[in-house]
């Protein structure tokens, strides 16, 4: 049995695997399929300051090996996670990430600081949400913007600080670069690559919202390729995710930089992922006879 | 349990219609939970996204459940490749199904295409106090008009859109005679939007308690990922519902069309 625990910005993780904000709401339909304390972490549903209804339907698409979805930031509002939510996430002995989302700056800092006086482990600004006419990815794709809504929200918060990056960008380690100059503890990447399909018989838009964000194994290639560019890019952690679906992916994004492996479309295929992928990534490890699983953070050898 | 993920043998397999199969499948647990209107996610090989499927019979003696679906896309050609004898990989039974009540009397089950086969586990619970009335395109779509007068069905009226079987026009048409000649105390529907709302706009206009089971892009298929989203009115107030969770049934009342 090796050992899978890892540490990010001083909080200790049992293991590295943490489904992905988005896929997993806020854990209760999948305690009805599995244990949470299996899991590493959780990283919530994205929430704002406000109730967000989110997109009209439709909102998901099949892609050939992955899937489009565009729900468009749809949460009950902080204050419903802070009294209804994370109350009972909190009494699971995992790592939880509140993922958070605004419109502006000012309203990123707003939730932020309501989540400042509660027990919630770290907090994962999502600037990257190719969703919403507002905010969004607005901010994750300028070095300016991505800096500024860093800034304002660690002014507002003492939590460890993980800023979740958009792969809609030139250079991902550029935007990485400025967000840890702004004050972020880690950064998590990537977030969905924004997608279309189009219905050849109907001539609409397969999405309700036109495009989407592309998520599943499909886009994993380009996951440890930005993850790698970022790990050598900046000197805080790097959680990554992107298409991971099995032990050895996580074990190769880990290879490429990663400290962490976040775990989304794979959950919608199998439910169970997060939990096999723990197992095949032990697995993996005593075959080698490695010890922990840290001992395979950017260990990648590029020629 | 409310749901669970596993791998369940198919005992039967049919093509029922063109592009149109049943299968059997022994899942014991999963049909003991199961209730008419609940769903199945079935896992297609080769796909990221489950595909959901409703439940069209229930044997908890048995302990077998019965899907009937239509080969729409990818997705479904390749769940339609398994055979019987083979593993299919289910996570069910889901959703919030049709209410059911030993007070009503008299209820109508209204079926349009593939959105026909949840109307058959209500057939075996309702019997005699039901009347079918299913809709298709032509004959050769036609499908378990057998398996409703098996249920005991009081009625089962076979509607076509182009007259090559049964009644020549859309199940809207015998709904109304129905209602105009005696009481009823609910009616059940699935299948297209437009027959749905009119079905509803009939329902509301005529004082019937009304139930219609919806269908969305669906991901997850537990209510956790909000992606099957559907217009709703909750205590005045609108409300993104999700058809995987709160529905597929809904009180038409409910629906914001």
């Amino acid at each position: 049995m090796a050992d899978l625990s890892v540490n990010i910005c001083g909080v200790d993780f049992k293991n590295p695997i943490i489904p992905a904000s988005g896929v997993f709401g806020y854990g209760r339909e999948y305690e009805e399929l599995f244990p949470l304390e299996k899991l590493g972490g959780i990283a919530t549903k994205g929430t704002t300051l406000h109730l967000r209804t989110g997109n009209l339907a439709p909102r998901i698409a099949e892609t050939p090996a992955g899937m489009l979805n565009s729900v468009g930031l749809q949460n009950p509002g902080i204050d419903h996670f802070i009294e209804t939510e994370l109350p009972y996430l909190l009494t699971k002995n995992i790592v939880i990430l509140a993922n958070i989302a605004g419109s502006t700056p000012e309203e990123c800092a707003q939730v932020a600081a309501k989540l400042e006086d509660t027990d919630v482990h770290m907090i994962e600004l999502n600037i990257s949400c190719p969703n919403v006419k507002q905010g969004g990815a607005a901010f994750g794709t300028s070095c300016d913007m991505a800096a500024e809504v860093t800034r304002q929200v660690r002014k507002a918060t003492t939590k460890p600080l993980v800023v979740k990056l958009s792969p809609n960008v030139t250079s991902i380690a550029d935007i990485a670069k400025s967000v840890e100059a702004a004050g972020a503890d880690a950064v998590s990447l990537i977030n969905t690559l924004l997608g279309m399909r189009i219905d050849i018989n109907t001539r609409r838009p397969v999405l309700r919202n036109n495009v989407g964000g592309m998520s599943g194994p499909a886009v994993f290639p380009i996951a440890v390729r930005m993850v790698w560019q970022v790990a050598n890019a900046v000197n805080i952690p790097v959680i990554g995710m992107g298409g991971v679906s099995t032990g050895r992916d996580a074990i190769e994004l880990m290879m490429a930089g990663a400290s962490a492996v976040q775990v989304g479309a794979a959950i919608f295929t199998d439910p169970y992922a997060p939990v096999k992928i723990i197992d095949e990534m032990n697995d993996y490890l005593d075959s080698k006879g490695i010890a922990s699983v840290r001992d395979i953070i950017g260990a990648v050898q590029p020629w | 349990m409310k749901y669970k993920q596993g791998k369940y043998l198919i005992i039967e397999k049919k093509a029922i219609a063109r592009e149109i199969y049943s299968f059997t499948i022994l899942c014991p647990e999963v049909a003991q939970a199961a209730c008419a209107g609940q769903f199945v996610h079935i896992r297609a090989n080769g796909f990221t996204l489950r595909r959901p499927i409703s439940i069209c019979g229930i044997d908890r003696e048995k302990g077998t459940l019965r899907i009937v679906f239509e080969i729409r896309g990818e997705g479904t050609a390749e769940i339609a490749q398994l055979n019987k004898g083979e593993l299919i990989d289910m996570l069910a039974p889901l959703g919030h199904g049709f209410t059911v009540s030993e007070d009503f009397e008299r209820v109508i089950l209204i079926g349009g295409g593939i959105g026909t086969p949840p109307m058959l586990p209500l057939a075996d619970i309702y019997g005699d106090k039901a009347t079918v009335i299913s809709g298709f395109r032509n004959a050769s779509a036609a499908i378990l008009q057998e398996d409703f007068c098996a249920a005991g069905a009081r009625d089962v009226i076979l509607c076509t859109d182009d007259g090559s079987a049964g009644i020549h026009g859309f199940v809207t048409e015998p709904f109304a005679d129905i209602i105009g000649s005696e009481k009823i105390d609910a009616v059940y529907a699935c299948g297209p939007l437009p027959m749905l709302k009119r079905i509803a706009q009939t329902c509301t206009e005529n004082g019937i308690y009304c139930e219609i089971s919806l269908e969305e892009r669906m991901a997850c298929g537990i209510g956790a990922c909000l992606g099957c989203a559907c217009r709703t009115k909750r205590n005045d107030e609108e409300y993104f519902a999700h058809v995987c969770k709160d529905g597929p049934v809904f009180k038409a009342e409910e629906v914001l069309w």
